[in-house]
């Protein structure tokens, strides 16, 4: 008969779970799931070594242990700290950890651009999630930000060093997946950058997964730079027979109609690579033919990416009859008698992608 | 006079070199460890001294050396931290230059209490002399049978290898150091697990600074209990102090731990008091990552006592009304120094010695410079006071490494002992920017780099 194997008990934010020794406190709490889950903008499940550079997952341990139910002094890195028995942590229910972590967002974005408008990450940016969640509405920096010069790491890798926020994930990637050390950070301090010392070329056929471990828009696939909006793609999971070995062959495509405008790996919920893919699959297998659909991805109700496609929306009450006590509102245009523009006969959500002109012709 | 156990012999003519260091005695305590020692017995003099890390952070060298983790056929390291960066600190350099065998001997001795074969002294790049001090010395000690296979006959092998740092100030940092000292970028490791378990190569190691391996020579010499003679209270033993700043008679002092910091700053013994009759008006105790004390709180304790060179003394209060002695990096400012500019000056250093690793840090440490560098030229706000105070709370603590709280106490400190002064530089801007230093023109390394497309 097998051992049992002793479990940890720990408390997050008041909600107990058991783990595995050795669990971080950051994984115990995604056990948990919820709002009670650390952000991170630096560590990766799939990858050695990630976490505790960027600082977003901070949290305070109340209670140490049963054993030591001593506080630690000061507020740890969740992503790398390990549970132990009878551990208390606060995470959202500490002012001290959620006064740090705006803190932390406002040093991000010292030298992050608020280019959301124009950056391809856009919506699945996890600095702007972040921010949104923890962030203040102005900054407080007067002074000029860091810029450098975009450089093509290759032909279909780009690298926009002013967005970077030195996560250092797509140096473990490199370092980790593909077979040679292919980039590294150079310099240090404020004057630290990603670089392939001397514009060296990324060549791996493992590299595009830099693209999609990078949780802002510092590296963007040439391929789809600019082409569309990820909310305006509907993601399809597609699988296909790949010659490497290293590739799962199982990925999302990004489609508009029958266009494939790219294809990335395959994310969980926490936004991390289930299994990598290869470049040929992400870069060259641009055509329907080339995959075997699956059928429509899951998409998270409060993504930004499910924009447009609500199913089983409950229509709000509508409330101007009430307050007008019973009495109708007056009718000063009807927009039908002039246009076609949101003819109750059309239903925006099942246009494929935005409505354009085409879809309503002026009478 | 103070009693002195590291410097009692640095009179000696000749000292550094092995035939005067081993005919005064040299040598001594290592044969007595390696000879009639066990290992066991060696630490548990070490922990009787009541030793406490010289480095800066003051722990407890008889505990941190009893937490080494000892696997089975693993080999153990010890560390010499010799990356004597802090500024304000320059004790250790004298230590290995007048007197290297000292040094050598002590790491004999800690080498062959921790089961350490190997052993690296890992130095400051800029110290670009001592490390071939250190190597003659090692050289000679090997000659002489202290270094290599079967030291003294007694089965105990050890080699020591000089490993010179490229000049970064976080390679101080002892698992920065041991990234560093395996060929690696000088970035600080993630703790736990801590180098007694998983250090050098993965394999259990300690890290010390020089002062402290060197002073387990006179434990040995003058046994345990002797030893926590010295000093007082929790501050047992002599300390190194290296004095600069407004004072007569600056260098390092050794200097026994139950002395007033009165006495330390104005007897002839020491720092003979401050130049042309000057007041004293604050003074940064233990380098420059410590807080800075205003003279009223530098003399006396938050309980009104006599403020002691020892670490409970300096702390006392915490940091409203204490400080710390950090690595003995003594700088006195008189009347005339100017509180901002010498904050400025500090968060310059740390701003660029920041590795870059973690964000508080990173960022934090630049937008500090960048505010001060505004009020020190008559370019503030009042406000920019408060979002100083409020930047470097966020940066406290936050961080990877104790950088990140290094950068912040000093600027915390200024503000929250001379406020007055930030607040005079910006209400009165004009003054502030003809009072020359220098800085008025200092640029901006961003500022004069040419922006690129974005």
């Amino acid at each position: 008969m097998a051992e049992e194997k002793k479990l940890f008990k720990v408390k997050i934010d008041n909600i107990s779970v058991e783990v595995e020794p050795g669990t971080t406190i950051l994984n115990a709490a995604r056990q948990i799931g919820g709002d009670i889950v650390p952000p991170a903008m630096c560590y990766y499940s799939k990858l050695k070594g990630s976490g505790g550079k960027c600082r977003t997952c901070l949290v305070k341990v109340s209670k140490g242990s049963d054993a030591d139910p001593r506080p630690m002094p000061k507020l740890v890195a969740s992503c790398r700290t390990t549970v132990m028995d009878g551990m208390e942590v606060a995470n959202i229910t500490s002012p001290e950890v959620l006064e740090a972590r705006k803190g932390v967002v406002e040093f991000l974005l010292l030298n992050h651009p608020l280019d959301c408008p124009v950056c391809d990450q856009a919506g699945e940016c996890h600095l702007q999630d972040l921010s949104y969640e923890h962030g203040a509405d102005s900054t407080r920096y007067e002074f000029k930000r860091r810029t450098f010069d975009r450089v093509d790491i290759g032909d279909k890798i780009q690298l926009h060093m002013t967005r970077c926020i030195l996560c250092y994930r797509c140096v473990f990637t490199a370092d980790q997946l593909t077979e040679k050390r292919e980039h590294g950070v150079l310099g240090r301090g404020e004057a630290a950058e990603i670089g392939t010392y001397i514009q060296q070329s990324l060549d791996n056929n493992f590299i595009g997964n830099v693209i999609d471990v990078c949780p802002v828009g510092a590296l963007t696939d040439k391929t789809f730079r600019f082409k569309n909006r990820v909310w305006f793609l509907k993601p399809v999971d597609a699988h296909r027979e790949c010659s490497d070995p290293k590739c799962c062959g199982k990925v999302a495509l990004w489609m508009r109609g029958d266009e494939v405008f790219r294809v990335t790996a395959r994310k969980d919920k926490y936004g991390e690579v289930e299994e990598w893919i290869c470049d040929t699959c992400r870069f060259d297998k641009k055509e329907v033919k080339d995959w075997v659909i699956e059928g429509p991805r899951k998409v998270e109700r409060q993504s930004v990416i499910s924009q447009g496609h609500y199913v089983g929306v409950h229509k709000p009450k509508d409330t101007l009859v009430e307050v007008l006590d019973g009495r109708q509102p007056k009718l000063l245009l009807d927009i039908h008698n002039i246009s076609e523009v949101n003819k109750p006969t059309v239903d925006l959500s099942k246009i494929n992608g935005p409505a354009h002109s085409d879809d309503f012709n002026k009478k | 006079m103070g009693r002195k156990l590291l410097f009692d012999k640095a009179h000696i003519e000749g000292i550094r070199y092995y035939d005067v260091y081993r005919a005064n005695g040299g040598y001594g305590s290592a044969e007595k460890a390696l000879k009639s020692m066990s290992p066991e017995q060696v630490l548990d003099e070490v922990k009787k001294s009541g030793l406490r890390g010289r480095g800066g952070a003051g722990f407890p060298t008889g505990m941190k050396w009893s937490f080494i983790a000892k696997p089975e056929g693993v080999p153990r390291y010890l560390v010499c931290n010799a990356d004597e960066s802090e500024p304000g600190t320059f004790k250790d350099r004298y230590l290995m230059e007048f007197i290297p065998h000292l040094l050598i001997e002590g790491l004999l001795i800690s080498s062959y209490t921790l089961g350490c074969n190997s052993c690296y002294i890992y130095i400051r790049g800029e110290y670009a002399w001592i490390p071939d001090i250190l190597e003659e010395a090692i050289a000679d000690a090997k000659k002489n049978g202290w270094l290599g296979k079967n030291i003294q006959g007694t089965g105990f092998d050890l080699e020591i290898y000089v490993q010179r740092g490229a000049g970064a100030y976080i390679c101080g940092e002892e698992t920065a150091l041991i990234e560093s000292l395996e060929g690696k970028r000088g970035n600080p490791r993630i703790k736990p697990p801590f180098p007694a378990v998983k250090g050098l190569w993965d394999c259990p190691t300690v890290v010390n600074n020089v002062e402290t391996l060197a002073t387990v020579v006179p434990i040995l010499r003058i046994g345990g209990e002797e030893y926590a003679k010295y000093g007082t209270g929790k501050s047992t033993g002599t300390k190194l102090i290296s004095a600069c700043g407004n004072i007569n008679k600056p260098g390092v002092y050794e200097i026994e731990m139950n002395i007033s910091v009165e006495e330390f700053i104005y007897s002839d013994e020491y720092c003979g008091g401050i130049p042309n009759g000057k007041r004293l008006k604050a003074c940064i105790p233990g380098g420059s990552s410590v807080p800075i004390l205003p003279a009223n709180l530098l003399l006396k304790t938050a309980k009104g006592e006599p403020r002691m060179m020892t670490y409970e003394s300096l702390s006392d209060g915490g940091f409203a009304t204490g400080t710390m002695l950090g690595s003995g990096g003594f700088i006195v400012l008189d009347e005339d120094q100017c509180i901002v500019k010498n904050t400025l000056t500090f968060a310059r250093f740390y701003h660029h010695e920041s590795c870059g690793q973690c964000s508080p840090c990173r960022e934090g440490t630049g937008w500090m410079k960048r505010v001060l560098l505004n009020i020190e030229n008559g370019k503030g706000k009042m406000s920019d006071i408060d979002l100083l105070w409020d930047i470097q709370r966020k940066i406290e603590g936050n961080t990877i490494c104790p950088l990140g709280d290094a950068a912040a106490w000093p600027v915390a400190a200024a503000i929250r002992h001379f406020r007055d002064e930030f607040e005079w530089h910006v209400l009165h801007p004009e003054e502030a920017t003809k009072r020359n230093y220098g800085l008025a023109h200092y640029a901006d390394p961003l500022e004069i780099a040419a922006p690129a497309a974005v």
